[in-house]
């Protein structure tokens, strides 16, 4: 009886030791070289592997930013500019410096104000739905209603409201990978400069018909009545056919195009109120 | 969206008739056969054991959707009511029906929703509830009710014993092939399925007659069936030649031991088998190799059922190397 | 048994109903939308501009490169607007927009064209007058002609084949085509051939149009080197590479052409296109459309202007039923289906088919039940399954290894699929995908 255990136990142990030293041996004959940077860039890295950087994912781009000499033109939008900072202190080489952006939808083409004329039937996705045609609605410009941007929300920063129809995006969880902005085959959403309180200007609406057409396709839709255009102080404001833009490089905030919008295409977030607009409390 | 409004689709906008509704009832269609000769020759056990197999297949698919799992339920799609009359064709008529309970739970429960439901199950339901039970109450398991007699009534003493378990005993002490033959049915009883056996494995020709529906409506397609059936054949064909007298005659292989079954309904399992031609030749050739393996050198008597299982683990390989060849793909350009 | 091609295929339900109407001509439209993309390749350059006064015929949209072709007025009238137009895509395109004039009396006489079996032009001239005709494919792929008919680069083919198999459901333009004007299409045949410098054509026609079969045949007595080759019915006949390997069982290599085997096909529509650009000079303004569906009053096969609203054509065959849930331009299994009856008719139009409420809707949809059917009527010898699974799951450079570019969206997958998966749409995005990712490595 003890001698059956006294075996048992030292062919166990004989095995285990016969196991280490093959794992040992093995370990060291594959043993594969990586420079200590990188592990160390990757910790600061804010490991979301989101893509956002153009790499496929924070090791990768790690692995970049170690191996290339000027990493002036790559950015970890995720992180931002401290990231960067952390990142140019310890390899000792020249980083860009960015604005921190969010993202924004450039639609309010909810149910109630752009009528569906037709119903897809196939897959529930933004892509393929936009390979068969223009829509369920008559505006082949604006938000498809699929939620392929929600899908490929990494950081739960999207959500789809079943009222309007459209995705909403919660700013505070934004880190501007972009992921959304490549998922969008319709272009519609846009990375725009974040300040300190989230105040935005833009155009909700990239619809490139006519007025008529535009109108009744979507009740706020912009018609390209050029109004923001005369009244914006700084110019701010290009009209390319019948749509504007704000560029938010030239704006100042000032809130008057707000005002003379005929079709409340144009958003404005996070002001102090001043009067209440129905379309505008989706985006809030 | 309004109602009524124009509808968008990407072509096709026609579609065939076929459902996978319609694919379930045929085989269940299939089936009807050998239920026939299973109530005739066993009566009312088969008929109790196969109602409580059905029902309790499809109330644990019910059940663990619903409360477990809480997905939408399948039951409509009639695939847990033939897990059910399949696990109860391969069990004895007279097994304790907590047992089948027990099947059943182990089908549905482990086999098939575990996996993640119809179509992601990777071993027929059905045999993994049978190889349970096989493997958890041997004794039980391989006790069959003797043909015609009680009937009516149910009973505990049991006698019956398949042909294949008959010859396996009988060489194991040493008889020969040509004593051995007395003691067992004769060709046209098994044809018939007069003989003792699982609930619907016994008479080919029930099975042949669902076999050829199923191949006529499409569901199925010869390559699996036949190929099983004529290795099985030749295979054991070429031992029977080589010694009548500690092997047995090919018929006897392919008539008893559930061999038609399992060509026809269980290894044809649309989720667990092939889906190329090519690879379903291979899968078929390996179940009829590993089968014959089974019966002539391994302790159990039948095999098809490991067999079935062993191969439905090598599907998802077989479908990645033997795909369809591709249009175009061979060029012989045959230029006059 | 006859021939057939021997991989994959089904057998929808053939609804020919409009087989035994004869072709009527559609009234003038009083506006024609003529969009300058309705070719594969570039679009036109307009060459016309509001208020200009256009003739019949007269060329309104140029060539915009080699792949491209010319398009012309379909009518005489004037250009009101050059406006953006949704079209058979489902986008908006650009569009000329002309208003007949209803007082120029070409528009409402149609010149008579007898036939003319003499083929004076050599070579040269008979290519020039297809590129100048605007002709491009009329089956529905809407190739420019002229570029399939380039033989520059060492010219192997030694036979030509028409396509009158017509294997989609419901239509019957080609079919009625072939019946009206067999005499027409064999003198295009041998114009081409005479082009070509081929000695071998044959004419190939599913055996369900029996009569098309004998009025060709007795048609083609005159040249011993055009045959006509009766088929099995089984869709995607009709489809360039199919239909190569049932008549001749030759098969185009994977990514090749048809003249990689020494082929050339051709459309029954587009050879008579053919004929009456190079005999006598018109071009390509007009086509035969079947307008088909099972609730229609009166479904019918119209000659057809080009840009001429599908509106026009459905009122004409006594409008769009009650509970008409589904237009399509083109047939069943590869038409588009279109959101209103604004769209015009383009050259690749070859029917309208109006489906009603019961069958228009898609079917729920199932787990895939691994039940092989796909594979199985795969022409191609793809697995359509997985290409599904690989696209949804982007797995976009696997779906290229497994040779998802290959597929012809024939749609014979989606159409058995018992669990209603959406293969052919899933597989048609993964194309998109692959596409750009290989114009990305290139």
């Amino acid at each position: 009886m003890f001698l059956s255990i006294v075996y048992s136990t030292l062919l166990l142990s004989s095995v285990g030791i016969v196991a280490a030293v093959v794992l040992f041996l093995v370990s060291k004959r594959f043993y594969v070289y990586e420079n200590p940077l990188i592990e160390e860039v990757e910790d600061i890295l804010p490991a979301a592997n989101c893509g956002g950087c153009g790499s496929p994912g924070c090791k990768a781009f790690a692995e970049k930013l170690v191996n290339t000499e000027d990493i002036s033109d790559l950015f970890c939008p995720v992180g931002g500019n401290d990231v960067m900072k952390q990142v140019s202190g310890l390899l000792g080489k020249e980083v860009a410096e960015k604005d921190p952006t969010v993202a924004v939808l450039r639609c309010q083409g909810s149910c109630d104000v752009r009528p569906k004329t037709s119903e897809f039937q196939g897959p529930s996705s933004c892509a393929i739905s936009s390979l068969v045609y223009g829509g369920e609605t008559d505006c082949q410009y604006g938000c498809l209603g699929f939620g392929d941007c929600v899908d490929v929300c990494d950081f739960d920063a999207m959500y789809m409201n079943e009222e309007t129809g459209l995705p909403v995006i919660i700013t505070d969880n934004c880190t501007s990978c972009e992921a959304c902005v490549k998922a969008c085959p319709r272009d519609i959403i846009e990375m725009r400069p974040r300040n300190k309180r989230d105040l935005k200007i833009f155009v909700g609406c990239l619809n490139e018909d006519k007025a008529g057409i535009a109108r009744k396709a979507c009740a706020v839709a912009c018609i390209g009545c050029s109004k923001c255009v005369d009244i914006c102080p700084k110019d701010a404001v290009t009209m390319t056919g019948s749509l504007a833009y704000i560029d938010p490089a030239v704006c100042t905030l000032c809130r008057k195009c707000v005002e003379v919008c005929p079709t409340d295409s144009i958003i404005e977030t996070n002001f102090p109120k001043k009067k209440v607009k129905v379309t505008k409390q989706a985006k809030a | 969206m309004a109602e009524g409004s124009i509808i968008i689709s990407a072509s096709p906008h026609v579609h065939s008739e076929s459902t996978s509704r319609r694919m379930m009832y045929d085989v269940l269609i299939a089936l009807i056969p050998a239920f026939i000769v299973s109530l005739y020759v066993f009566g009312l056990p088969a008929l109790v054991m196969t109602s409580v197999a059905v029902s309790t297949c499809i109330l644990f698919e019910y059940l663990i959707q619903k409360y477990l799992l809480k997905t939408e339920s399948t039951i409509g799609d009639g695939s847990a009511l033939i897990t059910g009359v399949l696990l109860a064709f391969n069990l004895p008529a007279t097994l304790p029906l907590w047992m089948v309970v027990i099947g059943s739970l182990v089908a549905i429960g482990i086999a098939k929703l575990s996996f993640g439901g119809l179509g992601n199950n990777i071993f027929n339901p059905a045999l993994v509830g049978r190889v349970f039970l096989l493997i958890s109450f041997p004794a039980q398991m391989t006790s069959w009710p003797t043909p015609f007699e009680n009937t009516t009534k149910f009973v505990d003493a049991i006698s019956g014993e398949t042909t294949l378990g008959i010859i396996k005993e009988g060489l194991m002490y040493g008889e020969t092939m040509s004593a051995i033959t007395q003691q067992i049915p004769t060709m046209t009883e098994l044809f018939f399925g007069f003989t003792s056996g699982s609930a619907g494995e016994m008479s080919g020709l029930a099975l042949l007659l669902g076999g050829f529906y199923l191949l006529a409506r499409r569901v199925i397609t010869w390559h699996i069936p036949f190929t099983i059936l004529a290795v099985m054949a030749l295979m054991t064909g070429i031992f029977w030649l080589a010694d009548p007298e500690i092997y047995a005659n090919p018929m006897i292989h392919i008539l008893s031991g559930g061999a038609i079954l399992g060509a026809f309904y269980m290894a044809t399992d649309l989720v667990t088998s092939p889906m190329t031609k090519k690879g379903m030749v291979v899968f078929a050739i390996g179940i009829a190799a590993i089968t014959v393996v089974i019966r002539l050198f391994g302790s159990y008597p039948e095999g098809i059922s490991f067999a079935i299982l062993i191969m439905n683990a090598f599907v998802p390989l077989i479908d990645k190397y033997f795909k369809p060849r591709r249009f175009g793909s061979r060029i012989k350009a045959k230029i006059v | 048994m006859l021939k057939t091609f021997p991989k994959g295929g089904i057998h929808p339900a053939e609804n020919k109903i409009t087989s035994a109407k004869a072709i009527k001509r559609l009234a003038v439209p009083k506006v024609v939308y003529v969009p300058i993309a309705q070719h594969i390749g570039i679009p036109s350059e307009i060459i016309v501009d509001r208020k200009d006064k256009v003739k019949i015929g007269q060329v309104i949209a140029k060539s915009g490169g080699y792949v491209s072709s010319n398009i012309h007025s379909p009518v005489a009238g004037t250009v009101t607007k050059l406006d953006m137009i949704v079209d058979s895509s489902g986008y908006k395109k650009q569009c000329i927009v002309i208003r007949t004039d209803q007082k120029d009396e070409s528009n409402f006489q149609e010149p008579e064209f007898p036939l003319n079996r003499e083929i004076t032009m050599d070579q040269k001239d008979i290519l020039q007058h297809i590129t100048d005709s605007g002709i491009v494919g009329l089956g529905g792929a809407t190739f420019p002609s002229h570029v399939k008919l380039d033989l520059r680069n060492d010219n192997k083919v030694d036979c030509l084949i028409i396509n009158g198999v017509e294997c989609e459901p419901y239509l019957t333009a080609d079919h009625r085509l072939m019946l009206e004007k067999a005499d027409e299409i064999i003198v295009g045949i041998q114009i081409l051939m005479h082009a070509l410098h081929i000695n071998r054509a044959v004419i190939g026609i599913e055996n369900n149009k029996k009569d098309a079969i004998r009025v060709l045949k007795k048609a083609a007595k005159l040249d011993s080197r055009i045959k006509v080759a009766a088929l099995r019915v089984k869709y995607p006949q009709g489809s360039e590479k199919q239909l190569i390997k049932a008549i001749l069982n030759r098969e185009v290599p994977m990514g090749g052409l048809p003249m990689d085997v020494g082929v050339i096909v051709h459309n029954v529509g587009t050879i008579f296109a053919i004929y009456q650009a190079v005999q006598h000079d018109r071009p390509l303004i007009e086509r035969v459309v079947t307008v088909t569906g099972k609730k229609l009053k009166d479904p019918s096969n119209f000659w057809v202007k080009i840009g001429t609203p599908v509106k026009d054509l459905v009122e004409e065959v006594g409008g769009v039923p009650e509970g008409t849930r589904k237009i399509v331009n083109g047939g069943p299994m590869m038409g588009k289906a279109l959101k209103d009856t604004d769209v015009p008719i383009t050259k690749g139009t070859s029917g309208i088919l109006v489906i009603s409420e019961d069958e228009a809707s898609r079917q729920q949809t199932k787990p895939c039940i691994r039940c092989s059917n796909c594979i199985f009527v795969c022409p191609m010898g793809l697995e359509p399954n997985l290409l599904m699974d690989l696209s949804e799951k982007g797995f976009y450079e696997r779906a290229g290894t497994e040779d998802i570019m290959t597929c012809i969206e024939c749609g014979s997958c989606s159409y058995v699929c018992p669990s209603h998966r959406p293969l052919l749409d899933y597989i048609r995005f993964g194309k998109s995908i692959v596409k750009k990712l290989q114009v990305a490595e290139n």
